[in-house]
């Protein structure tokens, strides 16, 4: 089948009219257009001609078993059979299907990258919706088999490309437990990597910001977050030496100290963003279409968001106060003072004003923690996971051998297993490795909060208009190379 | 250093008293609660840890262990090639356990946690696609990440890494 006809074939599933197909296609599917009623049920197949994903997409309600209807509308919600049933998503008479299937992505503006949702609709009305996932797959938990743990940073740090410096720092943790030397991280290195992920944190939000005004047509908030992100980003290249995918938190440390000048670029940042902060206030927060758009959209109960395993600003959202930061602390977050900003609804706009507020908080432990940073080394004093510095390797043959040991074989990791787990931008970011006890990862299984948490779109989509459904896409802030890594 | 001798020494007093939980060996991993069941007694597990409090399926993973069978378990467990991984975590007393279960190459099925915690749908789907671990009862395991007609499970160790050829300019290869 030719390109022409594969694209006329998707115009004609959106729109569900067949007799706009070619003759090519009718006398292919062996059809004949007399006898054809505009039933999408039964000629399904024609329309996705080409498009067709095989069991991964969303059936039509005459394909569909009754187990996975049930799943669809009724399990996540908790109800029982006799409830679910009840929600009336069999049409009364099976002959007359009102409802269409339609696709929405993988190329779609407001999908935030590749992510696929098939959505049946009843009218303007979202029935049912699955996402299909793994357009952006790579195989980076098998790459990470075969990469050192030296290595490991540059792989997990691709990931949720939202909050690198985050992926890198559950990686060196969990790496750190398995060599017993967590409890040995200069205190220097520590406020480091708190000050890092704080800042990661708010430029993860400010793009969060961005996104969701553009998604919900107000296009200046676009960019407006992403200049403010820019100045973030601007920051984390005076440090790492690049904007994204740092690898510069590293088991054991960072892999290098923070150049001079650094306070300036911080305060720089704590000095611009406020006034900005109030201007999205006004733009947004209190502006009624802003409003309008999303209070009482896509909203998720206590028990759903955790049934369905979510985390992060989408659990906070419902009122649950849980933060990792706060409840199960790492680092020296209980040092710090912060408050764990939660909502009361369960909707978008709960999800953005947590957000938006977590956005000061963040700059809040960004003050403390720059008051608090120590001086001191930034990475462990261990041979056995720290290259020697530089210098020495001119001078000493013994630090030239090391130096090249660790980084071609690596170092060797007891065996183990073990989990860590940190409050990321968008929820629990957790790294299972299991050791063998080589010089890589036996095992390394990232726990992402995108992962779990895109679940919980087909539940907030549910009943709710089309239109809807961009500006639940976007309070979820699923990234997708998160997702699929 | 004086931290990691005593967790050893905790573990292996652990080890010589043999604690159980609803039956279950448990051990302790840096620090960290596991619990090793066989496929059998895996979902009876969940079902009372869920009782307990456990409201949240935080993560769940497999892992094949061909190239490691020797791994260190407790006493009474046979070593499996695949391991099922479970994260579960309570929010109210802010603790965390984890549950390995060991499932056998020759049947690699083991139950579903669906009806327990729907947030597993997507994590056991993607532990059948990457490793062929059947979930019995899952409503929809179907491939996650891979497409449809994908051969093999690319996270299984006998699974080969895929090379591509790097080609220099002007080289005769």
């Amino acid at each position: 089948m030719s390109v022409t006809d594969d694209s006329q074939a998707g115009t004609n599933s959106d729109e569900l009219t067949p007799t706009t197909l070619t003759g090519a296609e009718v006398a292919a599917a062996g059809i004949d257009l007399a006898v054809n009623t505009p039933d999408p049920g039964t000629n399904y197949h024609l329309f996705v001609a080409g498009t067709d994903e095989g069991a991964q997409t969303l059936k039509p309600r005459s394909q569909t078993t009754a187990r996975e209807l049930m799943r669809e509308v009724g399990s996540v919600l908790r109800m029982s059979e006799a409830e679910a049933a009840n929600l009336g998503d069999l049409p009364e008479d099976p002959e007359e299907d009102q409802t269409m299937i339609i696709n929405m992505g993988p190329q779609h503006p407001s999908t935030h990258g590749v992510l696929r949702l098939m959505l049946e609709l009843q009218g303007e009305t979202v029935l049912r919706c699955k996402p299909i996932i793994g357009y952006l797959h790579t195989g980076m938990e098998k790459t990470g088999e075969q990469l050192t743990y030296m290595q490991g940073g540059t792989n997990v740090t691709r990931m949720d490309y939202l909050s690198p410096l985050n992926n890198e720092l559950v990686f060196a943790m969990a790496t750190e437990k398995l060599l017993g030397i967590d409890g040995d991280i200069p205190e220097r290195a520590i406020w480091i990597r708190m000050l890092l992920s704080e800042l990661n944190r708010m430029s993860s939000h400010l793009l969060f910001m961005a996104t969701n005004g553009m998604d919900l047509g107000a296009v200046s908030m676009m960019i407006y977050g992403w200049r403010e992100r820019e100045e973030v980003l601007r920051f984390f290249q005076e440090v790492t030496g690049l904007r994204m995918n740092h690898n510069y938190i590293r088991p054991g440390g960072l892999a290098a100290d923070l150049p001079t000048g650094w306070r300036d670029g911080v305060l720089r940042i704590l000095d611009l963003l406020p006034p900005r902060l109030d201007e999205y206030d006004t733009l947004m927060t209190g502006q009624p279409i802003w409003r309008e758009r999303l209070q009482g959209v896509g909203v998720i109960t206590p028990s759903e968001a955790l049934a369905l395993g979510a985390t992060g600003p989408i659990l906070r959202s419902t009122g649950v106060e849980w933060d990792l930061r706060r409840d199960q602390p790492y680092m020296h977050y209980d040092d710090l003072d912060f408050d764990v900003v939660v909502g009361s609804y369960g909707d978008a706009f709960d999800r953005y004003a947590i957000r938006l507020a977590e956005i000061r908080e963040s700059m809040d432990l960004v003050r403390q923690i720059v008051e608090r940073i120590p001086q001191g080394d930034y990475r462990i004093q261990n041979k056995k996971v720290t290259p020697p510095p530089r210098a020495r390797i001119d001078e000493s043959m013994e630090a030239l051998i090391h130096h090249f040991k660790i980084f071609t074989e690596g170092f060797k990791v007891p065996e183990g297993e073990v989990y860590a787990a940190l409050e990321s931008p968008r929820g629990e970011l957790g790294c299972y490795i299991a050791s063998d006890g080589g010089p890589n990862p036996y095992r390394i299984h990232m726990r992402d909060s995108s992962f779990v948490n895109i679940q919980c779109l087909p539940h907030m989509m549910r009943g709710g208009l089309v239109a809807d459904a961009v500006a639940i896409i976007s309070s979820v802030d699923p990234v997708l190379g998160g997702v699929d890594r | 250093m004086s931290d990691n001798q005593t967790t050893a020494e905790a573990s292996e007093a652990a080890e010589d008293a043999t604690p159980m939980i609803h039956g279950c060996p448990v051990t302790d991993s840096l620090g960290q609660e596991v619990i090793h069941a066989t496929v059998g007694q895996y979902l009876d597990v969940v079902k009372a840890l869920d009782d307990e409090g456990y409201t949240m399926c935080v993560d769940l993973c497999g892992v094949d262990y061909l190239d490691f069978m020797g791994r260190s378990l407790p006493d009474g467990i046979a070593a499996e090639r695949f391991e099922v991984v479970v994260n579960l975590l309570d929010l109210s007393n802010r603790r965390r356990t984890r549950i390995r279960v060991q499932v056998p190459a020759a049947a690699p099925v083991v139950a579903s946690l669906f009806d327990l915690y729907p947030g597993t749908e997507a994590m056991e789907r993607e532990c059948f696609d990457m490793f062929g671990i059947e979930f019995a009862e899952h409503p929809d395991l179907t491939r996650i990440l891979m497409p449809e007609d994908w051969d093999g499970h690319p996270l299984r160790k006998d699974y080969e890494v895929g090379r591509i050829p790097v080609q220099f300019k002007g080289a005769n290869a």
